[in-house]
């Protein structure tokens, strides 16, 4: 029983059409006419279902227009809904009103791809700057992409405040200190902030246009370098949507290794922003100590897979890089040195009071907020949600491994610290059991050419959060559409939901708690 | 506040020497090189860091030069918050069309001479991303460049290395 598709039988009745493209049909998709798309919303709303992810392709390659897709999640299903749009009339219903994450999703539909969602209440150009000519719509076939774009003039519009005693603080794009550049702008009173508006763009490197200029091999190298920290996991997401296209079945221990990769990632990466976070609280002594268990990871892995990031190991049909018994002794003895150090470094950072006193109660993003803008992640997990694809939509050996999932409910900063903290120690618990029951065998097979016109999805928990995956084959078996959904382009908006009240020099803590991808988000 | 007293006690002075490959080098025009530290940038040199348009990927490995095992600092190498701080530009790209117009700032704001040194694979071709509506490519076709870091991501170690040779060079 699915509770999505019944929730959307009784709205469509006879019209029910199941799209075949998508293939194996492990995900349900439908065609629905651009009249239902925003009934069928409200629909899923009606269940209490999330928006994962909503994106349009150029289908004029195939003889249509073009194709506007809204992903469900409810628990562990997900749905797929479609509708078309003719090239000469670029519309379809917007779902803003209904799913909050829409809202960003559609105006990059509207600005990468000139389709117009009638009835959003707010479409200023997203990622696309100001001064991009109005009509450069990159995602579309026609788009020569080849070509730098001349520079046109125009502005604009932040949100403003006005009142007595209300200011504002531009920052950015370039940041004090060593990451990525986005502009924040704030409206406050005092100290207080009361308003925060993000603008993303800056990093926008044409990754999704670029994909379609690549053979689906290469394509795992650049979904490599969507998130140069969530490597790991973007090029599993991108591997694992092909490979249902085509049907491919990967090598045992190769998923086995891939989950072993995703773990490490994980644990680097939170150890990192453990540390950034107390830093930026001015506990300096923390980001040292953390920093240098990160090192000695990174180091671990260079040695064994070759890369410190683990980048290119993870390919279409498997992985590059195998473990011997040495290297697993390795790791074994890594881990246990490491755990045996972070728990100390935890009862620091838990007795601390000065610490806590900046941590608890800080940027707090309510659950009831978190589900509005559909937060994925150690976002989502810090404010009551229980999401985890790891645990919703395994595939081996995390279909084996009984997984805790960490969630709290405070949603403070202090709350996304702690859920890293315990995803520190699960995901060694994780490797630890993938070692001693590694699978034997080969790591790499065929991964095969997609059909035409059949399309994949995928999703995967990276440290982050869930990264969605969606490929379309074109009519010469090509990349006609990678979409790619990080997980920072929902989890940015709860950064502006978290940090309203707030005192402006708590935001630089706020913000590392979240510490949402730019380069993710931008593409 | 013991415990973090032991902690700091237990775990010692980390700080290795560079890697043997890097640091015979090192120790060829080591003393030479920190002699132009000091006399040059008068005991230290500022970097400031620019993301023109990275994966975040060179950011991470930039990171990890500040962190206890590497301690750029010791070379007199410290990361300030404002161009016009800054000796050296250390970017990381591909520079993309919508940061072009930062990065042309913040060099502008850097006072002379400016060193800069372009980092990563995207920093020096445009790596992957290439040239298109969206990127540029490498940095130095929007800004000079002194020395180039080839890696994806350069390792801590080459990224030492390179920012020395900057200071070599000039
Ligand atoms: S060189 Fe590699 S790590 Fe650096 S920005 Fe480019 S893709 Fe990312």
């Amino acid at each position: 029983m699915s509770v999505l598709i019944d929730a959307i039988t009784p709205v469509l009745g006879a019209e029910f059409r199941r799209d075949e493209g998508l293939h194996p049909s492990s995900i349900p998709s439908c065609i629905v006419s651009r009249e239902k798309f925003a009934e069928t919303a409200k629909a899923m709303k009606s269940v209490h279902a999330l928006l994962a992810a909503e994106w349009a392709s150029d289908e004029t390659l195939f003889g249509r227009g073009f194709g506007i897709y809204a992903c469900y999640r409810w628990g562990a299903e997900y749905l797929i809904i479609k509708t078309e749009a003719p090239f000469d009339d670029p519309t379809f219903p917007s779902l803003t009103k209904r799913f909050l994450p829409a809202y960003r999703f559609e105006r990059q539909i509207h600005s990468l791809m000139g389709v117009t969602p009638a009835g959003h209440p707010d479409l200023r150009p997203w990622i696309k700057f100001e001064d991009w000519p109005e009509d450069a719509w990159p995602l579309r076939k026609s788009f020569d992409a080849s070509k730098p774009m001349p520079r046109v003039f125009g502005e604009y519009k932040f949100v403003r405040a006005e009142g007595e005693g209300v200011y504002e603080i531009p920052v950015g794009p370039v940041h004090a200190g060593i990451i990525e550049p986005g502009h924040f702008r704030f409206q406050a009173v005092g100290e207080d902030i009361l308003n925060l508006e993000e603008r993303l763009g800056y990093v926008h490197k044409g990754i999704e246009k670029k994909f379609e200029l690549l053979s689906w091999q290469e394509g795992s190298r650049l979904a490599g370098r969507v998130s140069g920290d969530t490597t790991v996991a973007h090029s599993l997401g991108y591997c694992m949507a092909l490979e249902t296209m085509t049907g491919c079945s990967v090598p045992e221990r190769a998923q086995w290794l891939r989950a072993l990769f995703l773990e490490r990632e994980r644990i680097a990466n939170h150890l990192g922003d453990l540390g950034a976070i107390c830093n930026d609280a001015a506990f300096a002594f923390m980001l040292y100590q953390m920093s240098r268990l990160r090192e000695i990871m990174l180091r671990t892995n260079h040695k064994l897979f070759g890369h410190r990031f683990i980048m290119d190991r993870i390919i279409p049909g498997g992985v590059a890089a195998d473990i011997d018994a040495d290297g697993k002794e390795l790791i074994l003895k890594e881990l246990k040195k490491l755990l045996k150090e972070f728990n100390k470094l935890v009862t620091i950072y838990d007795e601390n009071s000065s610490l806590e006193d900046r941590v608890r109660d800080t940027g707090i993003l309510i659950p009831d907020k978190a589900r509005e803008i559909c937060a994925v992640g150690i976002v989502a997990r810090a404010s009551g949600l229980n999401l985890d694809c790891r645990m919703q939509n395994p595939f081996p050996p995390y279909d084996r491994i009984e997984l805790n999932v960490p969630v709290l409910i405070s949603g403070d900063v202090h709350a996304r610290a702690w859920v890293r903290v315990e995803e520190v120690r699960e995901s060694i618990r994780i490797i630890r059991r993938i070692l001693e029951t590694l699978p034997s065998g080969e790591i790499l097979t065929e991964a095969g050419i997609p059909a035409p016109d059949t399309s994949g999805f995928s999703a995967v928990e990276g440290w982050r959060g869930e990264i969605v995956y969606w490929l379309q084959a074109g009519p010469n078996s090509e990349i006609n559409r990678c979409m790619v959904r990080d997980p920072s382009s929902v989890n940015w908006l709860g950064l502006e939901q978290a940090v309203l009240g707030n005192i402006v020099p708590d935001f630089p803590l706020c913000n590392k708690s979240f510490n949402q991808s730019y380069s993710g988000h931008d593409l | 506040m013991i415990r973090i007293l032991k902690q700091i006690f237990r775990t010692g002075i980390v700080t290795e020497p560079l890697p043997t490959e890097i640091d015979s080098e090192i120790t060829e025009v080591g003393t030479k090189l920190e002699d132009a530290i000091r006399k040059r940038f008068r005991r230290s040199l500022t970097i400031r860091q620019v993301d023109s348009g990275s994966c975040n990927g060179c950011e991470l490995e930039i990171h990890a030069i500040n962190n206890p095992i590497y301690n750029c600092e010791r070379f007199g190498i410290h990361f300030t918050a404002s161009p016009r701080f800054a000796d050296m530009l250390l970017v990381t790209g591909p520079v993309t069309r919508n940061m072009e117009i930062a990065l042309r700032r913040t060099y502008n704001s850097t006072p002379s001479p400016k060193l800069v040194v372009a980092v990563g694979d995207c920093g020096c071709s445009g790596g992957i991303f290439g040239e298109s509506y969206a990127s540029l490519g490498s940095i130095d076709k929007v800004i000079p460049v002194d020395v180039f870091i080839a890696g994806c991501p350069p390792t801590p170690a080459a990224l030492l290395h390179g920012i020395l040779r900057a200071v070599g060079n000039k």
